[in-house]
């Protein structure tokens, strides 16, 4: 339950990890960087006062250090970084949401959830700067000429980085330290503002961020051979900056919500009470519903990427999706797949706490016959792995059934589909516990049923008609019109639920608390699908630039230049998914720790 | 007679199962897959799991048998038997599994390795983001110009090409079945019309060798057609191999 006496526990760990990078980013932007790389080769005819072009490496500028593999190291520390950054930037966002319905509500059942998921975000928060600054001693340490490059075009925004990590970690002391102080009237109202400044700064950071590591996809701001023009907002406003912007702002949400939603797993299966089951159950439920509302939107997000990542190359584009990371995009989808599954698994559980959910079960097995169809739809491959024999009997590697199944159309069909049901579980979740007292509520049933049958069938026609029938500018612009669909099936039939539902009767009261234990293990599977898939796509993201450190700009001479194979980079990424499981069970027992008490009988004097 | 849920649950994975191999090999004569069956089955299985579980009371009810099995004293043959049975059941399913076979090793080929940004093409280096086919715009220009260069296409293509890829464009030409892979199938609406048309002038100009290394091995039997057509040729072919399937090139601008 609440902790009523914050802790004290020091970031100390982490503003060493701080302070030490801040210093390395300072002495890279501004110091003497050949001191720590001798000059490369062939940095050729650099004007006095210009800038130099990107180095032309050779693979004796890339220091072994211990018999280290540096690729692997600086990816473990990146993907772990990321995480933990997703995880930390996220909390802030929906805590905030969260303190303004307990504000609204005065119920203060919200205020201690929110200041429970934040208390979880601290220790991370810790972590996060570390691996942080471990990420960045490795890149230095073992890609001392690509930070040195990335730092010269870089230099003013890793400074403004620097100093809004400073502010991050000054506001987010003040506002988890001073929920209790700041309570009440106009101290509320400081403590909201906190949380507003403290998310604008944490987006800033990330914004900041992925100017980076989208500069080293699609290039601006610099001529072919890697000058870069002096201004930095073009290197910062790239090709794909945005589209990244956008796709990992919603990503975080549903991850965070989905970790939040572990740790209350972790809780209500470790709870001895029924009133703390209750709680964690409640809070579960909440992470679970942050989660969802996150991930309906994210299939769009990511699609939006991808889209943008082809246009921005062809190559890339092709690398990414139908060539060697094309069977990454299966597990991708596996993944995907399986966070609707766990998510709609959880919510139908869930309606056991109603005892008038009766009225809606019967309906579960019809949603999860379409929501199990689509998610075939959504994973099967375009390029089939067949026998001999079955290359035989179809006459080729084409299959004129399963072969239209594997290309866009059909997945972005697919994934609406599940979308809405998803939606649809959720609709029948929160009527449950209900009953309607409007005179028009046959007439509503009926405006909900034409809407969702429409809907889907609008998404079908899209999808098999401009996917189909059309060229691609069409197949990819359809997706767009599939989406409003999907979005005025959803907003509409909500908006118009809460219409039918307004003033209705409850069937009684809920029972928190009365979910089965296997229902938490879904929350768990969330978390942990999120966690790989996040680490999947990454490498994916990250891997198809290649041999290039900067895409067609600077090339990447070291020894680890290939691209390593699928089971390879599978593991690599699944050994990190391990270590940070291990470390959140960690931040998760940290949490559990700072709530308890041990009265040492004798100890102490009088 | 009520049938229990557990053998509901069997009965359901059963008739799903069948009816995947009825109606792709049987009914549409389009074998689906072993490696593919396997994967919707697991996640077939996965959501008959959840549909019996969400409840309490009725996943009571599903595991009522196995409980009985394992702990009822007066199931104990029965018990015994089924403890016997199933080891030795997976055992003989994972020896078949992994037991050498005749059959040559899967192979899991880049159907479209991505391109290089630049290739060395007609002895200049060619920006493959860049190039553009220079006949297209006559579709609109010189309709007339443009039908007469598909003809000339359509003409190249059937001298070199239908051998392979078939006169329908289909993949099933003539020498097709005494290659492996199989030549590619243009009116699968997954080949060209998800291709740039610079990514058609690659792959035909340096054919199997101009492969990147990251198709190999490739076992592309393409020859290189840089050899033996022109370029203005190799053009046309693709303008006929859009005009012929009604497929249209990958682009980004709105017609």
């Amino acid at each position: 339950m609440k902790d009523p006496h914050p802790t004290q526990r020091g970031p100390a760990s982490a503003m060493i990890a701080f302070v030490v990078a801040l210093a390395a980013v300072f002495l890279l932007a501004f110091g003497p960087v050949d001191a720590l790389a001798a000059e490369p080769a062939a940095a050729d005819g650099v004007a006095a006062g210009s800038y130099a072009p990107a180095p032309k490496l050779t693979a004796a500028d890339y220091p072994t250090i211990a018999g280290i593999n540096s690729r692997v190291a600086v990816w473990i520390f990146a993907q772990l970084h990321l995480w933990f950054a997703a995880f930390v930037l996220a909390v802030p966002i929906f805590v905030f949401i969260i303190e303004v319905i307990g504000m609204r509500t005065r119920d203060k059942r919200y205020d201690d959830m929110a200041y429970e998921f934040i208390k979880v975000a601290i220790t991370a928060y810790s972590l996060t700067a570390i691996l942080g600054g471990g990420l960045l001693f490795s890149l230095i340490l073992f890609y001392p000429h690509l930070f040195t490059y990335l730092s010269t075009i870089f230099s003013a925004s890793m400074f403004y980085y620097a100093l809004l990590f400073f502010a991050e970690s000054a506001v987010l002391y003040v506002y988890y330290y001073g929920w209790h102080w700041l309570q009440g009237g106009f101290k509320k109202w400081v403590h909201l503002s906190l949380g507003l400044i403290l998310n604008a700064v944490g987006t800033t950071l990330m914004l900041l961020a992925n100017a980076w590591l989208t500069f080293m996809m699609s290039p601006a701001g610099v001529d072919a051979a890697g000058v870069f023009s002096g201004d930095a907002w073009a290197a910062i406003h790239n090709f794909l900056w945005n589209p990244i912007n956008i796709h990992r702002f919603v990503a975080n949400i549903a991850y965070g919500g989905s970790i939040v939603g572990a740790y209350a797993a972790f809780k209500f299966l470790t709870a001895t009470g029924n009133q703390e089951k209750a709680h964690y159950d409640w809070m579960g439920y909440n992470a679970n519903f942050i989660a969802i509302c996150a991930l309906l939107p994210l299939p769009f997000a990511g699609y939006y990427l991808a889209a943008e990542i082809y246009a921005y190359s062809q190559q890339m584009g092709i690398t990414l999706m139908g060539g060697i990371f094309a069977w990454l995009f299966i597990i991708q989808a596996v993944l995907i797949g399986t966070l609707f599954l766990s998510a709609n698994y959880y919510l139908w559980c869930g309606m056991g706490r109603s005892d008038g959910a009766k009225r809606y079960t019967k309906y579960i097995k019809y949603i999860a016959i379409v929501l199990i169809g689509a998610f075939l739809v959504w994973f099967t491959p375009h390029t089939l792995v067949l026998t001999n024999e079955e290359l035989k009997a179809l006459g080729g590697p084409h299959h004129k059934i399963l072969g239209p199944l594997g290309i866009m159309p059909a997945k972005n069909t697919a994934v609406n589909v599940m979308i809405i049901f998803t939606a649809l579980s959720f609709m029948f979740y929160r009527r449950a516990n209900k009953v309607a007292t409007v005179s028009w509520v046959n007439a509503g049933n009926a405006i909900q049923v034409a809407l969702f049958t429409t809907g889907i069938a609008n998404i079908m026609f899209l999808g098999i008609y401009h996917g189909y029938f059309t060229n691609t500018v069409y197949k990819v612009a359809a997706s767009i019109p599939q989406v409003l669909t999907t979005v005025a099936v959803i907003v509409g039939s909500i908006t118009l639920d809460s219409f039918i539902y307004r003033g209705a009767k409850e069937v009684g009261p809920l029972h928190w608390g009365r979910i089965p234990g296997r229902a938490q293990y879904a929350l768990f599977l969330l978390a942990v699908s999120f966690t790989w898939l996040m680490g999947l796509m990454g490498y994916i993201r990250s891997g198809i630039r290649q041999h290039w450190h900067v895409l067609d700009i600077m090339r990447d001479a070291s020894p680890d230049a290939f691209t390593p194979t699928l089971g390879y980079a599978a593991n690599v990424v699944s050994v990190a998914a391990i270590l940070f499981m291990a470390m959140v069970i960690f931040v998760f027992w940290i949490a559990q720790v700072s709530g308890s008490k041990t009265l040492p009988a004798g100890y102490w004097k009088g | 007679m009520k049938i229990p849920r557990l053998l509901q649950a069997a009965l359901v994975l059963a008739g799903v199962y069948f009816g995947f191999v009825v109606v792709f090999d049987v009914i549409l004569e389009a074998v689906i897959p072993a490696s593919l069956l396997v994967m919707y089955m697991f996640f077939v299985t996965a959501g008959v799991f959840m549909v019996f579980t969400y409840d309490e009371d009725q996943t009571r009810e599903l595991v009522a048998p196995i409980k009985a099995l394992v702990e009822d004293p007066a199931k104990r043959l029965w018990r015994n038997l089924v403890f016997a049975i199933v080891p030795l059941a997976v055992g003989g399913a994972t020896y078949m599994q992994m037991q050498p076979g005749f059959e040559a090793p899967l192979e899991l080929r880049t159907i479209h390795p991505a391109p290089p940004t630049t290739a060395k093409i007609y002895g200049k280096r060619v920006n493959l983001l860049q190039l553009e086919n220079p006949f297209r715009k006559l579709e609109k220009e010189d309709p007339e110009q443009f039908r007469e260069l598909v003809n000339e296409g359509a003409a190249v293509y059937i001298r070199n090409c239908q051998y392979c890829h078939g006169d329908k464009l289909d993949g099933q030409g003539p020498y097709a079945d005494g290659l492996n892979p199989t030549p590619l199938n243009f009116q699968d609406v997954g080949t060209i019309a998800q291709l740039q048309e610079s990514y058609l002038f690659w792959r035909i100009t340096t054919g199997g060798p101009g492969l990147p290394k990251e198709a190999a091995p490739w076992i592309s039997s393409m020859p290189v057609w840089q050899d033996f057509l022109t370029e203005d040729e190799v053009w046309q072919v693709i303008l006929y191999l859009y005009d012929y399937t009604g497929h249209r090139p990958r682009s980004w601008e709105h017609e």
